[in-house]
């Protein structure tokens, strides 16, 4: 399969679902992450347990939901709980094995901005906020982050620091007493990168099929760091590629009224 | 007790000017039709509370019904940005917005502590985060058993919820299912509870462990059948995405706002004539 024949939002969603295991259970924020950890679900990791933070455990949405609290997830779930029961009983109880998140700001050690572009006081541009992510950030037992790289997102400094990554890198993280390992994977449009083993910082390990560095440094604001030996991700296999496509024409003819709109 | 009245004569007799009110619904149950009688009876200065204040807060802050906001994520799910909540925070319009924010696992932790008769709520989060640099209501505080450092929260204690539900009997006793978010902690957490409900039935028939709310933890209970509308209520009717989408647009511009909410909520004069605006002026597009 060459490049061309599929997208780079389509690499990057397979990518990402590649990292989620069989059987772990998954709180998935909506969005990328959400469409990822479903195309995982219906290719390898039949058994992987979703929860969203509305309140279903162990959801199989048969389109994927628009929102964080759609009606199929309430339907296909093992249960449903309340929110409260979801942050205090599963999530800070040490039930999650991985934490799925995106956002609008990224930094060198992982740390993100879902809160504001610009002051906090006099904002440029207001974002939704942190919904469950700074609690997630914190307990989950890893955290993967999928989002699109541009030097707009992949900043040198957050405007805010929303959710903690690996803070200044290091043993930050366990100086602080955060129960969970924090981000072990940022998968992008172009590559992935895992923290470094020690300083935490994040390292390019892996390019996505036709991508170069210099795309990848052009779309850091800070001086990016690539493994001495990089790898090529694996072209989507036909099954993914399908299963994916498919699972997007379903839940655009399930959503027809909002597509027709 | 919970009397069973009209939204108009709940919003009339239990909610003032300058309460604390908090509309709870997580996507699913959003108490809409009460959250338009308020802005119908033109409630002013109200600290609005709502872990995700989406289309129907939009309308609330837009139509200039709040002074302040307690949340936790504030977007039009599945669509993008709340336009009258960002124009009031970006642009003080039409007054400005004094914002507390947090997160999910913190604000519904502060519904449960309000709901237990506490003062504060106690989480583990925020260690490293710039929230608490900005919300001077998150502290951090020592365990008294382990020493470990924990975050602490102020209890949320609305002076009114508003929350929609599934079923009532002719009591006044509440049932609702689904996806059910934080509606219990928030009706038990508040002074006053408005109920909307799908229909009043003579027996709920519930299940043991089912989510009721007693009459008795209630102030009133209305019947405002689809009053949930245009997000779902699970066995009744489902999201309306066309809605969320065209919200957008019309929240995008302060004079189509303007000219909406004269048109679909002041002018008026309950949720059933405003479905029937709305569905007018819906057809005129086509």
């Amino acid at each position: 399969m060459t490049p061309s024949a599929y997208s780079t939002n389509e690499i990057m969603t397979i990518a990402a679902a590649r990292l989620l295991k069989n059987g772990a259970v998954c709180f998935v924020g909506i969005g990328l992450p959400s469409t990822a950890a479903n195309l995982a679900r219906l290719t390898h990791a039949p058994e992987i347990v979703l929860i969203y933070e509305s309140g279903p455990i162990g959801a199989k949405p048969p389109v994927l939901p628009l929102s964080i609290g759609d009606g199929n997830l309430a339907e296909t779930a093992d249960t449903v709980v309340s929110t409260p029961e979801i942050f205090r009983y599963w999530l800070q109880g040490g039930r999650v094995d991985v934490g799925f998140l995106g956002a609008a700001q990224i930094d060198r050690f992982a740390n993100i901005n879902t809160t504001v572009i610009g002051d906090y006081k006099k904002p440029l541009t207001r974002l939704p906020g942190a919904g469950g992510a700074p609690e997630i950030a914190s307990c989950a037992g890893e955290v993967v982050l999928v989002m699109k790289q541009s030097a707009r997102a992949f900043v040198r400094k957050l405007d805010f620091v929303t959710s903690v990554g690996h803070l200044d890198g290091g043993d930050a993280r366990r100086r602080l007493n955060l129960p969970g390992k924090g981000p072990i994977a940022v998968v992008t449009d172009l590559c992935l990168m895992v923290p470094d083993p020690v300083s935490k910082e994040l390292t390019v390990t892996q390019l996505h099929p036709g991508i170069s560095t210099e795309q990848i440094r052009k779309a850091t604001e800070w001086e990016i760091r690539f493994a001495p030996e990089l790898m090529e991700t694996p072209v989507p296999s036909k099954t993914e590629l399908e299963t994916l496509r498919d699972l997007e024409r379903r839940t655009r003819v399930a959503q027809g009224n909002f597509t027709a709109a | 007790m919970a009397e069973i009245t009209t939204l108009r004569e709940a919003v009339e007799g239990l909610v003032r000017d300058g309460d604390v009110v908090a509309m709870e619904g997580f996507t699913h149950l959003i108490p809409f039709a009460a959250g338009h009688e308020v802005i119908r009876q033109q409630r002013k200065n109200l600290t609005l509370v709502r872990m995700t204040p989406d289309v129907i807060y939009d309308q609330l802050i837009g139509a200039d019904c709040a002074r302040k906001l307690i949340f936790s994520w504030g977007g039009n799910p599945g669509v993008g940005s709340l336009h009258r909540l960002r124009d009031a925070v970006e642009r003080d319009w039409p007054a400005p917005l004094e914002i507390q924010e947090h997160g999910h696992g913190d604000l519904s932790n502060a519904y449960v502590a309000g709901a237990s008769n506490l003062p504060f709520a106690v989480l583990r989060a925020y260690a490293g985060s710039d929230l608490p640099k900005h919300n001077d209501k998150i502290k951090f505080i020592q365990c008294p058993f382990t020493g470990e450092t924990l975050a602490a929260v102020p209890s949320i204690r609305p002076d009114v919820t508003m929350i929609h539900a599934q079923k009532a009997d002719r009591k006044g006793n509440v049932l609702l299912w689904g996806i059910l978010g934080v509606q219990k902690e928030a009706a038990l957490a508040a002074k006053k509870t408005i109920v909307t409900v799908e229909e009043i039935v003579d027996e709920l028939n519930a299940w043991p462990n089912a989510c009721i709310l007693p009459r008795w933890t209630l102030s009133a209970v209305c019947r405002v059948p689809g009053g949930a509308f245009p997000s779902y209520a699970h066995g009744y009717y489902e999201r309306d995405n066309r809605f969320y989408q065209a919200w957008d647009g019309i929240a995008r511009d302060r004079d189509t706002f303007q000219k909406w909410i004269q048109a679909h909520i002041l002018d008026t004069d309950n949720f059933d004539e405003f479905r029937r605006v709305l569905g007018e002026s819906v057809s005129q597009e086509k």
